[in-house]
């Protein structure tokens, strides 16, 4: 059954201006609609932005060993220590400010999360609009390395080629190179999403007549894809890269925790964690509670914009 | 006077949109009689669809029934409970949809299908729930029932699924079925079949039938009485005959006139018979393998399967004509038109465009990226929904660089936009904010726009409903004349091909059966195919 | 039948040919294996001497090969850390992972399809809402805050269950097993919630997302227009359809189990492979590391062998194929 169309719209009216375009598009009133999306929205824009101006708004900088007294370590959250230094949210064994490092923490947990998340993006989408395009073989090929891929958990293959790249490099040089260990690691772990929608999506797009057209024309078909095929397939793409990303902020964590990640210099939420879980059970439950509470609504706050993108962009269910 | 079956009273059905309510049924008030045919026509829109859903009780939310009532057999069924309305459903009133390959569950067999609704509705055990079963798939016209019972959907074709589709709705002897669009997914020879079961299997039983559909022919052939909808309100009620030979309203007029029809012998122009011809297909071939992969054929000992989807075709296009291809769906014909504008290589023969192959040379190629353009089916997948009108337009002429600046090609695709009857100032929106007819006037300024020679147009009007139809065949027409333009015109619609093309082709089975001047082939076809598809074809002409 | 289980065969050796390259090329050239085994301040003559011993002055098709041969026989040589056969090092640590993820695997599976069905068929209610937002929360916690939170809770606080390990165990002579024993059972249950959470929500967001799919199909609307009662349309027809797609995923998510129990038994000090291939790769024990994965490609196949041989029972568009009948 045909659902009722609007109305089709005066053909001679001028096109209203793009931002009002924007502000009045069918994804954009559901925004407005979703009180739990724009609440989820201004937590990760705050939490975001908290981690990208830390080094300006911290009150402490965690890393700067001049700073540090262990005089002041174990500090219950909200009060003074001993040696008179104020702790909103207290401070861990060797004397740093719990909030500082968590601001520094969450700088490194998005920067590897966004950095792995592009870089997966950019092997699945172009391995995915290969293999769509161009089929046969090609196809096979990629996507029987896809499904493989995808049946072994992501933080497996993550700790597989932190293994290899530890067996590699030279350990002089790994604490240097962890960081970007932990970006390849998890990015080559969660390519295959981003492959296999792609694919999928090109499939169905270059059966499409406007690609014929295109290729009647006699345009190239590296531009067909870039130009014609690539917009279009990009919507699943902005879902699964907002959901990939909360799985990659977890994934760091989880392998930090495991103590595979980031190196303790350059601590993570994950890293603060694994320090806050020893002293879990002597009381000062602060050290892992406040790292553990940000890293969880900052996922939550993605997963759910992703939850919403991906209803808003899903034409059937309208 | 006998009660009516199913008698609607000022019936309002609203769906609450974002942008304000829509009103799909707008008081709308018929009966229909026992064993009587009651045809719904209407464009897309119409909201014939949505009555037969509302008096079935299948509205998809938010949609639902505002106003009026609904009376089956004298009782008032609209405000039912949901469970007393699924009792109602199947047992009193039965309904058939359009699509047949998406009807049936593919999971379960036919049998299981039928043996389920049977014993729902009637007091049988399986053995006779599964005896009547046969009975029903029989008198469907299914050929050895007893053992295609048993069999799942998939393994019929799309025809016999639709008779599984009747069989099915009339498994519970219902008093009336809702028919909506049923054979609009099949081809014509089809589609008479079912047209004649279900009138048939309705006759026997005594069944009323409520026939929705867009084609006027059908409903010519099939109903007594019909109603003519238009936005949601009926335009006209009468007999099926005075409509079609008096219409009275302004709108059904319009509407009847639009159609086409085989017997249309009005010519518009003539083609000297003796114009050189533009284009020659000389034994194209093409063969598609189907063969199973290498491991099965290992293992399974499979045979290579080879389709031969066209098979040595020859033709000739003559300059400044139209010469019709056409045949029902899997005949080979888009091939073809694929063949000819470089999309897919011939597995032997030979295009050529003014005596030079195109899939043969360089120079070849570079003419038929010229001089070729082709206009697609559905205008809703030919535009790229991410790029301007205006991108779309000027493609061609900027991919063979025909255009210098953005200036000239921006002044071209105003111009553009003139010919095809838009305003220019729409090249800075978006294709979605256009209805079909206007998304395929702009395929044809994008066609225009390298200013080729032949188009080759591949069923360009059978997603518009017929008002559009007539106006974008209208415009083919005209420019035609204005810029001397070749078509190569493929199309199931045997009416539109009688109305737009000097010459034509029928395809059977990817061999080119019998083609010839267009009177000649329509009025005395040779061969039996051209004969039966063209007595199949439900014309409004064949009304007394 | 056959031919179908056949070529999935077939397909399933290539993959484990594939992953067993990948072992070896691990194995053979991810640090040196014979400065592994023999530290430091060895002579060069010991050093040229075990190459030698260990072939690893063959050519590489010759290891490979050898490689292959000793994988069938369960054979991947000595642990470098702990200095013992890593085959006899995974048997004794394998039955702790396997009960762990087979409960695990059980409560996901059948919690999550309940949920999905539930949902799916209730979209509006306030308890779909509840369960699809608490999901979500589900989907953004970490496992090994799950593990923490729940033995903070149930371990420290309330002191209802232990906090580590497996508890007493009974040697069935191959077997190890915790599943005999009151505090086995007890120790079970934390972890196996932990590492069923994250599958739960992922197979009950499925299952969900399918199960909204076929509903909207043109079958299941010709099945309310011919009056099927709401059960039969929703458990015999709209559950049935759903499945299809939903057994392949969810078979898949339930062999990465055992893979996902590596975060689970570091968290609860459970003495399973998973912890085992952790502190290997730590230290780079490359003949465990190797092994492990070997394992997991194994545990893939053989549940993908499965899954196909259920699609296949499912699915009749697989099983019979089409007759060409005529119109």
């Amino acid at each position: 059954m045909s659902t009722p169309q609007n109305p089709a719209t005066p053909v001679a009216t001028k096109p209203p201006s793009r931002l009002y375009r924007m502000w009045d598009s069918d994804v954009f009133f559901s925004f407005r609609r979703s009180p739990v999306t724009i609440v989820a929205a201004t937590v990760a824009f705050v939490l975001v932005l908290a981690a990208i101006l830390a080094p300006w708004i911290a009150p402490y900088n965690p890393f700067d060993p001049a700073s540090l007294n262990l005089m002041d370590g174990f500090t219950a959250p909200n009060s003074n220590s001993m040696m008179g230094n104020y702790f909103l949210l207290g401070s861990d064994h060797q004397g740093r400010d719990v909030l500082s490092t968590i601001l520094y923490g969450s700088r490194v947990s998005l920067f590897v999360g966004v950095s792995a998340t592009l870089f997966a993006m950019a092997i699945g989408i172009s391995l995915g609009l290969t293999a769509g395009y161009v089929g046969g073989t090609t196809d096979s090929i990629i996507m029987r390395v896809a499904d493989i891929q995808l049946s072994f958990p992501a933080i497996l293959i993550a700790l597989l080629i932190f293994g290899i790249a530890r067996g590699i490099i030279p350990p002089s040089q790994q604490e240097g190179m962890a960081i970007w260990v932990l970006i390849v690691a998890i990015g080559l772990s969660n390519w295959a999403q981003f492959a296999r929608t792609v694919r999928g999506a090109t499939m169905v797009e270059r059966q499409k007549d406007y690609v014929s057209a295109a290729r009647i024309m006699g345009v190239h078909p590296l531009v067909i894809l870039i130009r014609h095929v690539l917009p279009n397939v990009m919507a699943p793409v902005l879902v699964i890269a907002t959901i990939g990303l909360a799985l990659a902020i977890i994934e760091e964590a989880t392998l930090s925790f495991l103590g595979v990640g980031v190196p303790p210099t350059q601590p993570s939420l994950g890293t603060l964690i694994r320090i806050g879980q020893q002293f879990l059970f002597s009381g000062e439950w602060w050290i892992l509670f406040f790292p553990a509470i940000t890293l969880v609504l900052l996922a939550l706050a993605v997963n759910l914009l992703g939850d919403w993108l991906r209803d808003a962009l899903n034409p059937r269910l309208r | 006077m006998t009660e009516p079956i199913i008698s609607v009273r000022n019936l309002v059905v609203e769906f609450p949109l974002r942008r304000g309510l829509f009103t799909a049924v707008n008081d709308v008030s018929f009966d229909i009689m026992p064993g009587e045919i009651l045809g719904v026509v209407g464009e897309s829109g119409a909201g014939k669809s949505m009555t037969g859903a509302a008096i079935i009780g299948l509205i998809e939310p938010p949609g639902h029934i505002a106003g009026g009532e609904i009376y089956l057999s004298g009782k008032r069924i609209d405000n039912l409970p949901p469970e007393e309305m699924a009792k109602l459903r199947g047992k009193r009133i039965g309904m058939v949809f359009q699509d047949p390959l998406t009807s049936l569950n593919p999971l379960y067999t036919v049998g299981q299908q039928l043996v389920e609704t049977i014993r729902r509705h009637l007091p049988m055990n399986e053995a006779q729930a599964r005896q009547r079963a046969i009975e029903l798939l029989g008198e469907a016209g299914i050929p050895s029932p007893e053992t295609r019972i048993d069999s799942y959907p998939h393994q019929f074709s799309g025809g016999m699924r639709q008779r599984v589709v009747i069989a099915l709705a009339l498994s519970a002897e219902p008093d009336l079925i809702i028919a909506d669009e049923p054979t609009s997914a099949l081809d014509v020879s089809v589609q008479a079949q079912i047209i004649k079961v279900l009138k048939q299997l309705c006759e026997s039983r005594g069944a009323a039938v409520m026939l929705v559909t867009h084609d006027m022919g059908v409903i010519a052939e099939t109903a007594t009485r019909m109603i003519v909808m238009n936005k949601g309100r009926i335009v006209e009620t009468g007999t099926v005959g005075d409509i079609i030979k008096r219409p009275k309203e302004e709108y059904t007029i319009g509407l009847i006139d639009s159609i086409p029809s085989i017997r249309d012998e009005t010519r518009r122009h003539e083609v000297t018979p003796a114009a050189t011809q533009l284009v020659k297909v000389e034994n194209l071939t093409r063969d598609f393998d189907l063969s199973p992969s290498f491991f099965d054929r290992l293992v399974k000992g499979s045979k290579r399967s080879v389709v031969k989807a066209v098979q040595d075709v020859s033709f000739g296009i003559r300059k400044g004509s139209t010469y019709g291809l056409v045949g029902e769906s899997g005949s080979g014909k888009s091939t073809c038109a694929r063949m000819l504008v470089g999309l897919i290589p011939p597995t032997s023969g030979r295009v050529l465009l003014e005596d030079e192959d195109i899939w043969e040379s360089g120079s070849g190629t570079q003419k038929r990226r010229q001089r070729v353009q082709m206009i697609f089916q559905d205008p809703y997948a030919s535009l790229n929904p991410r790029w301007r009108v205006g991108d779309i337009i000027a493609e061609p002429m900027r991919a063979l660089k025909l255009v210098s600046g953005k200036r000239e090609a921006e002044e071209r695709v105003a111009d553009l936009l003139e010919k095809v009857r838009l305003d220019p100032i729409v090249m800075r929106k978006f294709p979605h904010e256009f209805s079909g007819g206007q998304r395929q006037r702009i395929a044809i300024a994008r066609a225009l726009s390298s200013q080729p020679e032949f188009i080759v147009c591949d069923e360009p009007t059978s997603a518009l409903d017929v008002s559009v139809q007539a106006q974008v065949l209208d415009l083919m027409r005209g420019l035609q004349d204005e810029f001397g333009l070749t078509y190569l015109l493929i199309s199931h619609n045997l009416a539109v091909v009688r109305q737009m093309a000097d010459d034509v082709g029928v395809m059977h089975g990817g061999v080119l059966v019998e083609q010839g001047p267009v009177d000649e082939i329509f009025d005395d076809p040779k061969v039996e195919y051209t004969r039966m598809l063209l007595n199949s074809v439900p014309d409004i002409s064949k009304v007394e | 039948m056959l031919a179908f289980i056949l070529r999935r065969l077939a397909q399933s050796i290539v993959v484990m040919l594939v992953v067993a390259l990948i072992s070896f090329m691990l194995f053979r050239y991810v640090g040196d294996p014979v400065a592994s085994l023999l530290g430091q301040d060895s002579r060069l003559e010991d050093f040229e001497a075990l190459r030698e011993r260990l072939g690893l002055n063959d050519p590489a098709y010759i290891q490979f090969f050898r490689f292959i041969a000793n994988a069938i026989q369960g054979e991947f040589g000595i642990s470098y850390r702990l200095q013992q056969p890593v085959s006899e090092l995974i048997m004794s640590r394998l039955p702790a992972t396997i009960e762990l993820a087979f409960t695990s695997a059980l409560i996901a599976l059948v919690v999550g399809v309940t949920l999905g069905v539930f949902t799916a068929l209730r979209p509006k209610s306030l308890s779909t809402a509840v369960i699809m937002t608490l999901s979500l929360v589900g989907v953004s916690l970490p496992t090994f805050l799950i593990g923490i939170g729940l033995i903070y809770i149930f371990a420290v606080e309330l002191q209802w269950l232990p906090s580590f390990g497996r508890g007493d165990v009974v040697d069935l002579g191959w077997w190890r097993t915790g599943l005999l024993t009151e505090s086995g059972l007890r120790s079970l249950i934390l972890p196996a919630i932990t590492l069923s959470l994250f599958q739960l929500t992922l197979i009950m967001r499925l299952v969900r997302a399918e199960m909204l799919e076929v509903l909207r199909q043109d079958y299941i609307r010709f099945a309310r227009a011919r009056g099927l009662s709401k059960r039969a349309i929703n458990f015999g027809h709209a559950l049935k359809n759903t499945m299809v797609p939903v057994i392949t995923i969810t078979g898949l998510q339930l062999g990465s189990v055992i893979a996902f129990a590596i975060v689970t038994e570091t968290v609860f000090q459970w003495p399973g492979v998973g912890s085992l291939f952790i502190n290997s790769v730590q230290v780079v024990d490359v003949p465990v590391m190797a092994a492990y994965l070997m394992f997991i490609a194994f545990v893939f196949v053989v549940i993908n062998l499965i899954v196909d041989i259920l699609y296949y029972a499912v699915d009749p568009r697989l099983r019979v194929h089409a007759s060409g009948s005529g119109k």
